[in-house]
């Protein structure tokens, strides 16, 4: 390494660089860094004034190597495609952001819970569908707090067909499907109202986990907070995917009773541990709030135990008594109650350090790793070492009669890391990097065999900033990390972006992990759309989306032909049937037809629009001003919209996409005669 | 040297065969290969345009074949509709409803001079020999009456003068730069064609024969 680097963790070197210093540098950053920044120095050769000009720029932005290697290591030329694809959450802004890795490059934001009008998502048309799939007894629900984006998983592998996201705030999950990238479902769960377990899925996508965060009586129906331990439960849910029509199929899925602990994150068995799953949880102590009844604040309540409880759970033994009919249907979910799951061997529960966050699998299936939030250490269970417990059978149980295996014989290591650890990510180094939020950092730390010789080990640590939650490695969570880059989603920037008010961008940072190299900030993303809580971040040739809609007429929601479609130019028309108008209409550059519709005041109109464009990009809105319509018409695509014209007047309707050179003149008159 | 004398009396026979066969098929060889091109020429395009302009960066195609149109049709057809042009299907309606029987017509012609020698027949087959020629002419003629029947009331009207786009080689419509080339079909015409022509000349010039 140059000597330009100063000690990781600490701030780059500001001293300027000469350009020999600079090649020393970029040299030894990696190799990708390193072609980079050949073939812009042999460009250089060839055209005898970048190097000269390459220096200028670097003195006068007052570059140091750091920043030059990072630059070289980031950029994405114009016209060229970013590596790797990065689902994150974005908290209580209800998406998902899509961005380009290593560019950083914002790509799209997924309406999922909260509408979304570029995407015409909410604004008529079938998406007002999925959104009501989330009302809350008929209650429209037009946000969520997505926290934990999952990639359907082939084999542990990401196979970049489908995403799910919860919602932490409602108990509800989306589903959005990546040929379209557009949300197809969301579902609410009947049995828990918040939740923050989800969504994890099982290796080949057979089940979306989800578990409640906050416990409340099974099906959120009222109890005294005092009967918190008798009445209020917990639940661990297994939804059932349906890959063919790309939905969950709440008919066969099923959940597991638990006692009233606060599950947090989960993690599905791959390889050994297949057909098992694991969640953390905190509360243990049944803590209840109360601060004016003289209760502690939570806060207090909930961190008075040293040690909660690991959830290790055997889906498959599950899924074999849902089978045999040993459940209980409970707002209509099928649930294992949890003294059935005890006595059956489906719920074990483990001691954990203190009151953890994430439980993360190793790619291999054969550690859990629990980050210990507020004990400095992450704790590593063996699989085969819980396996032996359980068979040894010698278990005690909680005061709920689950089983509690003795910790000492599940465990395999404890590698005290940092303050506040939160969340690991694996490479395919057999390293694992794990953030800690207090110490605003990352460790990197080595996994012992089968993974590392000289495991079991603090590597290094490198400081973020600030307050760092979860982070993503590349595939990281698979059973083939891919290494290279980790992005870290820091809760707070403070410093770090010019100042916009006093609500501030959240701050992801891409760091690279290159082999034999020391972790290193490459680029601060600011995130001014809401709070990225976890990312999975893909290789980008996983994902095979349309360019277009398959065929003209294509309903995005049925995933098929609409029959209502209008294919042709010439045979749009409108049919009145007493007081209601139906309009069959297209769409194309740069005309909306029919272009113009009289009804009378109260009747009820039911407009389907087909863009028969078959263009790459060539979308159109459809904007009906005064009626909260908006769609987005893609190449292909029929929506169909239903509304009462309960407002007389001269409505125009316009294509809200610049289409084309005559997109202004892409309108109609919508008039509603006063009755 | 044994091996080598019997290899040399094997290819010499084969030459000498070979000569024989040439020799008997002379003025009927040409023809067959003109029916068997003229045939295959039905399945293959005849001519082709791209258009180049910097929103469409792979470019768009419009492909002819004898009986059809395919590639970009739509969205050429989407672009032209602005200055006013025709629908690209609704050239040449007619000669592509008549194209699969005439070809296959041509074709038998071809086989029939092939078959049966005789002048009449080969003097038949001059109509392959003129067939390309009356498709380049056709697709010329079309481009001419697209390019100069564009309706006055299109929204960039103003913006365009009676044009006619190119039927080989490259030229420029607004934004778009259009490179019109001969398809393998076409090529196959003219293969069909020149062949045919040998064979006429072949037998016209042979034995006198009865016809």
């Amino acid at each position: 390494m140059s000597e330009n680097r100063d000690r990781p963790g600490t701030p780059l070197g500001q001293r300027k660089v000469s350009r020999r210093g600079l090649l020393g540098a970029a040299a030894g950053v990696s190799a990708g860094a390193l072609l980079a920044s050949c073939s812009v120095f042999q460009r250089g050769e060839e055209g005898p004034k970048l190097g000269a000009a390459a220096d200028e720029i670097i003195k006068q932005r007052q570059l140091t190597a750091e920043d030059v290697t990072a630059a070289l290591m980031t950029y994405v030329p114009s016209g060229k495609y970013d590596e790797y694809l990065m689902f994150s959450s974005t908290g209580h802004g209800g998406q998902v952001l899509v961005h380009g890795l290593p560019s950083m490059r914002l790509l799209k934001v997924i309406g999922v819970f909260t509408p979304e009008p570029w995407q015409g998502y909410g604004y008529g048309g079938s998406t007002n569908e999925v959104l009501e799939g989330g009302y809350f007894h008929g209650k429209p629900i037009l946000w969520g707090d997505t926290h934990h984006p999952a990639l359907s998983e082939t084999n542990g592998e990401y196979d970049g067909q489908f995403l799910f996201i919860n919602d932490k705030a409602n108990g509800r999950i989306a589903v959005v499907d990546l040929r379209d990238f557009e949300t197809k479902q969301i579902i609410k769960n009947p049995l828990l109202v918040n939740e923050h377990g989800g969504c994890f899925v099982t290796p080949n996508t057979e089940y979306v986990l989800e578990a409640d965060q906050y416990s409340v009586p099974l099906g959120g129906v009222y109890a005294p907070i005092t009967e918190y331990k008798e009445k209020y439960r917990g639940v661990l849910t297994f939804w059932k995917f349906d890959r063919q029509k790309g939905h969950i199929v709440p008919e066969e899925s099923f959940a597991i009773e638990t006692p009233p602990y606060w599950h947090d994150l989960a993690d599905a068995g791959k390889g050994p541990s297949y057909g098992w799953a694991f969640w953390n949880s905190i509360n243990t102590e049944l803590a209840i709030p109360g601060i004016a009844e003289g209760r502690p604040a939570m806060e207090i309540a909930v961190s008075q135990r040293d040690m909660d409880y690991l959830h290790v759970v055997n889906w498959k033994k599950a899924e074999e008594l849902v089978a045999a009919g040993k459940f209980e249907t409970i707002n209509g979910f099928r649930v294992i109650r949890m003294d059935v799951a005890a006595k059956e061997g489906v719920l074990f529960l483990i001691p954990e350090p203190k009151s953890p966050h994430g439980v993360d699998v190793t790619p291999g299936g054969d550690y859990i790793v629990v980050a210990g939030k507020l004990d400095p250490h992450v704790t590593v269970y063996s699989f085969a070492k819980i396996q032996q417990a359980i068979q040894a059978g010698n278990w005690d149980t909680d005061e709920y009669g689950i089983p509690v295996l003795p910790f000492e014989q599940c465990v395999e290591a404890q590698v005290e890391l940092g303050l506040g650890p939160l969340h690991t990510q694996f490479d395919d180094q057999g390293y694992a990097y794990t953030s800690l939020f207090l110490d605003s950092a990352v460790a990197k730390w080595a996994l012992g065999k089968p993974y590392r010789d000289d495991g079991w080990k603090l590597v290094e640590k490198l400081p973020v900033q600030y307050n760092i939650g979860h982070l993503a490695a590349v595939e990281g969570d698979t059973t083939k990390p891919a290494g290279r880059f980790l992005v870290v989603h820091n809760k707070w920037s403070v410093d770090r972006y010019a100042s916009l008010g006093p609500l501030l961008p959240q701050n992801a940072q891409l760091v690279s992990i290159a082999p034999d190299q020391p972790m290193r900030v490459l680029y601060d993303c600011p995130i001014g759309i809401g709070e990225p809580h976890y990312a999975q971040i893909i290789k980008r040739e996983r994902i095979k989306a349309w360019e277009i809609y398959p065929e003209v007429g294509w309903n995005p929601h049925t995933q098929s032909v609409d029959p209502n479609a209008v294919l042709k130019v010439g045979e749009e028309r409108i049919e009145r049937r007493g007081r209601t108008v139906e309009i069959w209409g297209v769409v194309l550059r740069s005309q909306i037809r029919p272009d113009l519709i009289e009804v009378e005041q109260g009747d009820e109109v039911i407009w389907h629009l087909t863009n028969i464009e078959r263009a790459k990009d060539a979308t159109h809105g459809f904007a009906l001003g005064g009626y909260n319509i908006n769609l987005s018409l893609e190449p292909g695509e029929t929506q169909t919209i239903r509304f009462v014209a309960d407002i007389p007047g001269t409505f125009p309707f316009y294509c809200t996409e610049f289409c084309s050179a005559l997109h202004l003149e892409m309108m109609g008159y919508f008039l509603v005669k006063p009755t | 040297m044994a091996a080598t004398l019997a290899g040399t009396g094997t290819k010499s026979r084969i030459t000498r065969l070979a000569g024989a066969l040439v020799a008997r098929l002379g003025d009927r060889l040409p023809f067959l290969v003109a029916a068997v091109a003229l045939a295959l020429s039905l399945a293959l395009p005849y001519w082709h345009m791209t258009l180049r302009a910097p929103q469409y960066p792979g470019g768009l195609r419009v492909v002819i074949y004898l009986t059809h149109l395919a590639g970009d049709v739509q969205e050429v057809n989407g672009l032209n509709h602005y200055i006013g042009m025709m629908k690209l299907e609704e050239a040449a309606v007619f000669e592509r409803a008549i194209a699969p029987y005439g070809v296959a017509g041509l074709a038998l012609l071809a086989l029939l001079a092939g078959i049966v020698r005789r002048r009449w027949t080969a003097l038949l087959a001059l109509l392959v020999v003129v067939f390309p020629l009356v498709f380049v002419a056709d697709l010329q003629y079309w481009l001419w009456y697209f390019g100069h029947h564009l309706d006055p009331h299109a929204a960039l009207s103003s913006a365009i003068r009676p044009f006619t786009p190119p039927a080989l080689g490259t030229g420029r419509v607004g934004q778009f730069v259009v490179e019109a080339r001969f398809g393998p079909g076409l090529y196959l015409a003219f293969l069909a064609a020149l062949s045919a022509l040998w064979g006429i000349v072949t037998r016209l010039r042979g034995p006198a024969q009865r016809g």
